[in-house]
């Protein structure tokens, strides 16, 4: 099941990025998608055991939130030019570096929480060591939104439980 | 017509951000503080721009089949720099925060002068 | 039209100016990565840019997308590079040990 959804994937890059739709093309791009997804779907998709109707199920609640994140993009923009541009903002700059307990388990879950955090307002993920996420956050009000509901959000697109709090 | 005025708006604000990311490369005071600046407004101001030249083309071109081909090409270097320039962001302040660059901390505590040099 | 996307790559290749100070002054080595790949990602703009000034955006769009791959290959491998170098002296647990001081 997930092989077939590999090779359809990839069956469809091979489409966009040809561009050809002759037969002789065509059949290039069948052969090397059966390969592909034939000894590499479990790089693409590792947990083969997971039903597909909740990978689906992810795949559209990750929508709503990837609307709010080009929204808190926009916002997290408009911060750093207002801080980079405008006379005087430059003492609101008070970088601070917080580190707080993750509740999340898995990888894919810990690297959108990571690449969130980087594009939203004033922070920017330094590392993570063992259960710990390390912040650098740019002044003392974005440190203090950061406790907010992101990680809730994230934990309600990947349907995991939040272990701590 | 009004699709033209939607990529030009695009375009102009792609540009407005990447003048933010470099007025904070040029004038925030520490590394750290920099890959704030490069990070966020390198990502959206890159997206703006190419999805405004996506839109251009498509329009120019009568949305042919080949225009919108080419579109999907441009809409997946979009998702790749979306992809990649986070994680990049990430992977270099992971690098200098190994190399030890100290960063500039905010006055809390008597004994900051340790994080004031360098 | 075409003398907007003129005006426009003029101004992102002006832009890049002041990184191109960043890449020659910044203090640290790190900081000069940034900002040459900051400069790539615009890269990619401009030759898209180029493409559509003379017509052939269909040809300069497989450029454009090798050039974002290749600079984020080069982040990566300088950024392993710098990690690998400087595991064996270790100094960010020293950057570890002074931020917990600073900040307890």
């Amino acid at each position: 099941m997930y092989i077939l959804l590999t090779f359809i994937l990839s069956m469809l890059i091979w489409v966009i990025f040809s561009g050809l739709l002759d037969a002789f093309h065509l059949t290039l791009g069948v052969v090397s998608s059966i390969l592909v997804s034939v000894f590499s779907s479990r790089i693409l998709f590792p947990n083969h055991t997971s039903s597909m109707g909740s990978l689906a199920a992810q795949s559209l609640r990750f929508i709503p939130y990837f609307i709010w994140l080009m929204k808190e993009i926009i916002v997290s923009n408009f911060h750093v030019l207002y801080l980079a541009l405008f006379p005087g903002a430059m003492k609101h700059v008070q970088p601070s570096i917080v580190k707080f307990k993750l509740g999340l388990k898995s990888e894919s879950a810990r690297y959108l929480l990571a690449n969130s955090i980087t594009l939203t307002p004033g922070t920017v993920s330094v590392q993570i060591k063992g259960d710990e996420l390390w912040v650098h956050s740019i002044s003392q009000k974005t440190t203090e939104s950061l406790e907010g509901d992101m990680e809730k959000r994230v934990a309600r697109v990947f349907g995991e439980s939040l272990t701590n709090s | 017509m009004i699709i033209e005025i939607i990529s030009i708006t695009m375009i102009i604000s792609g540009l407005f951000f990447f003048l933010g990311a470099v007025a904070g490369i040029i004038r925030f005071p520490d590394f750290y503080t920099r890959m704030h600046a490069a990070g966020k407004g390198d990502t959206l101001s890159t997206v703006l721009v190419i999805g405004g030249i996506a839109l251009y083309y498509m329009e120019t071109h009568h949305w042919e089949w080949s225009a919108i081909l080419v579109a999907l090409k441009l809409l997946a270097i979009i998702i790749f720099i979306f992809i990649s320039s986070p994680t990049s962001t990430h992977i270099l302040m992971k690098a200098g925060f190994d190399a030890g660059i100290k960063p500039k901390l905010k006055e809390n505590s008597e004994n900051n002068t340790t994080s004031e040099e360098s | 039209m075409s003398a907007f996307i003129n005006l426009t790559g003029v101004i992102l290749l002006i832009m890049m100016l002041p990184l191109i100070y960043r890449v020659l002054v910044g203090p640290t080595a790190v900081d000069r990565i940034v900002a040459t790949n900051m400069i790539g990602t615009k890269t990619t703009v401009v030759l898209l840019f180029i493409g559509s000034i003379y017509e052939r955006l269909e040809m300069f769009v497989d450029f454009a997308l090798t050039y974002a791959l290749l600079n984020f290959i080069g982040s990566l491998t300088i950024s392993w590079y710098f990690q690998r170098k400087r595991a064996q002296e270790n100094p960010g647990e020293a950057v570890s040990a002074s931020i917990e001081e600073v900040q307890s």
